[in-house]
């Protein structure tokens, strides 16, 4: 293979980063990471904190994958990837707890579920494993925000019909209220947060014919 | 000589080192953070009793204003009278269901602002998913409510986690937990929209109906007891 050096941010390293936002998104085109999107975008706050979690551990689980690749055994990969994984939300939750407790409150059990985050244990096993670091970080930050748009979008919606309100600060004026206008608490069950990546998706593939299969 | 990968040794090799070097940095890691874990906990904690009188404090204030409010601390019942009363951890002290009341230690803080006297109560009960806690303050006649903070560990955002805002734990405010013969009074809390005012009622979280209930618990078991305690003091 004839190495020819690659500029930082060539068309191919951008397009690592830019195609997860759209055309190959972990949540409405993969579909991975649906559970994390139920249980944590009843707000918008939550929601936005947890993205930049699973970005981070996202980050540095795919540098440390990228940069063993060619030391991991490829018979016990999995446990290995699980090993990284489970170690550095481990390492985050401890880190936040001493530095950032407030964040640390805020995130409790959901950094729990950063570990069986199906979208971590993809992209590693997917792309670190067999790319260089460079590329395989601009992957973790073009997956992780591509995570992250839709859980953030999602949030909006659920926060503003599920409690009037955006980051927590009351959005739906207390008039429409005293003349009948009830919160949705539809919204904040997780049944909504489905329906609400479902219309995403519509969105998105009624944009993007690419995205829709012959049949 | 290159190293079969696919090997059987190689492949214990790579595990033992894994385990050795994952376990050594966890443990390393933990050892080191945990005098500022500690130190955010306890910062926490004196914000939330603080909060329980109305004092808003920061994790820059907290241990400086806990100290000017704070004029004591004690232990009222239970085995060891001596304890400070600070340290007791009382989701300890409820955790083990079969131990009888009279040896679980109690904890009270009696805080002092605006030349008022306040006497500051640790609750702790079960929500939905895990374990709720919180201040109680009561004012000096021993029965009404001056204010209240929960907090929790997993209640659900948006519903029962919204425990914790100041929009349901204001609603305590004024509401008294006994008769003025002191006996015992619980408060309710309700689901129709009643519980506004002071009638000992509270309205409940909607959507997040096991979280109230627990809240509902927590507040009426604990209080149950200092009461009797209080009673004693008025003899």
């Amino acid at each position: 293979m004839s190495e020819k050096k690659e500029a930082l941010f060539s068309k191919k390293n951008r397009k690592l980063m830019t195609d997860p936002l759209d055309g190959s998104n972990p949540i409405s085109v993969q579909v991975l990471g649906i559970c994390s999107a139920l249980a944590i975008t009843v707000q918008v706050e939550q929601a936005f904190v947890m993205s930049l979690a699973v970005m981070a551990v996202l980050i540095f689980g795919n540098l440390i994958v990228s940069g063993m690749r060619n030391l991991i055994p490829s018979r016990i990969r999995i446990i290995v990837q699980l090993v990284i994984v489970a170690a550095l939300v481990i390492l985050v939750n401890e880190l936040l707890k001493a530095f950032m407790p407030d964040v640390s409150e805020k995130l409790s059990v959901f950094v729990g579920l950063i570990i069986t985050n199906c979208i971590i244990m993809g992209r590693l096993e997917a792309f670190a494993l067999a790319n260089k670091v460079w590329p395989s970080i601009l992957d973790a930050i073009g997956n992780g925000l591509g995570y992250g748009w839709i859980l953030v979008v999602i949030a909006f919606f659920r926060e503003l019909f599920g409690s009037g309100k955006i980051f927590g600060l009351q959005i739906i004026p207390e008039s429409f209220y005293e003349a009948g206008y009830m919160n949705n608490n539809m919204m904040i069950l997780p049944p909504m947060a489905l329906i609400t990546v479902a219309l995403i998706i519509w969105v998105q593939r009624s944009k993007n014919t690419d995205l829709i299969e012959e049949n | 000589m290159a190293i079969d990968k696919n090997s059987n040794g190689y492949t214990f090799g790579f595990s033992i080192v894994m385990v050795v070097v994952v376990g050594t940095l966890l443990a390393v890691a933990s050892q080191g953070l945990k005098s500022r874990q500690d130190k955010n906990t306890a910062d926490k904690k004196m914000m939330s009793i603080l909060s329980a009188i109305n004092v808003e404090a920061d994790r820059t204030n907290a241990q400086e204003l806990f100290t000017q409010y704070v004029i004591e601390q004690k232990v009222i019942a239970g085995k060891d009278l001596t304890a400070q009363a600070f340290d007791i951890d009382i989701k300890k002290e409820f955790r083990d269901k079969n131990l009888p009341a009279a040896d679980r230690n109690y904890p009270l803080y009696i805080c002092e602002k605006d030349s008022n006297i306040y006497n500051v109560i640790p609750v702790i009960g079960t929500g939905l998913w895990g374990p709720i806690w919180g201040f109680v303050a009561l004012e000096s006649d021993y029965r009404t409510i001056y204010g209240a903070s929960f907090n929790h560990k997993t209640e659900t955002p948006g519903l029962g986690a919204e425990i914790k805002n100041a929009s349901f734990s204001d609603q305590f405010t004024g509401e008294t937990i006994a008769d003025t013969s002191g006996v015992f009074a619980p408060i309710l809390i309700v689901k129709d929209g009643s519980g506004k005012g002071i009638n000992s009622k509270v309205d409940g979280i909607t959507g997040g109906t096991i979280t109230s209930v627990g809240v509902e618990k927590m507040v009426n078991n604990t209080l149950e007891v200092y009461v009797k305690y209080f009673n004693t003091l008025n003899n």
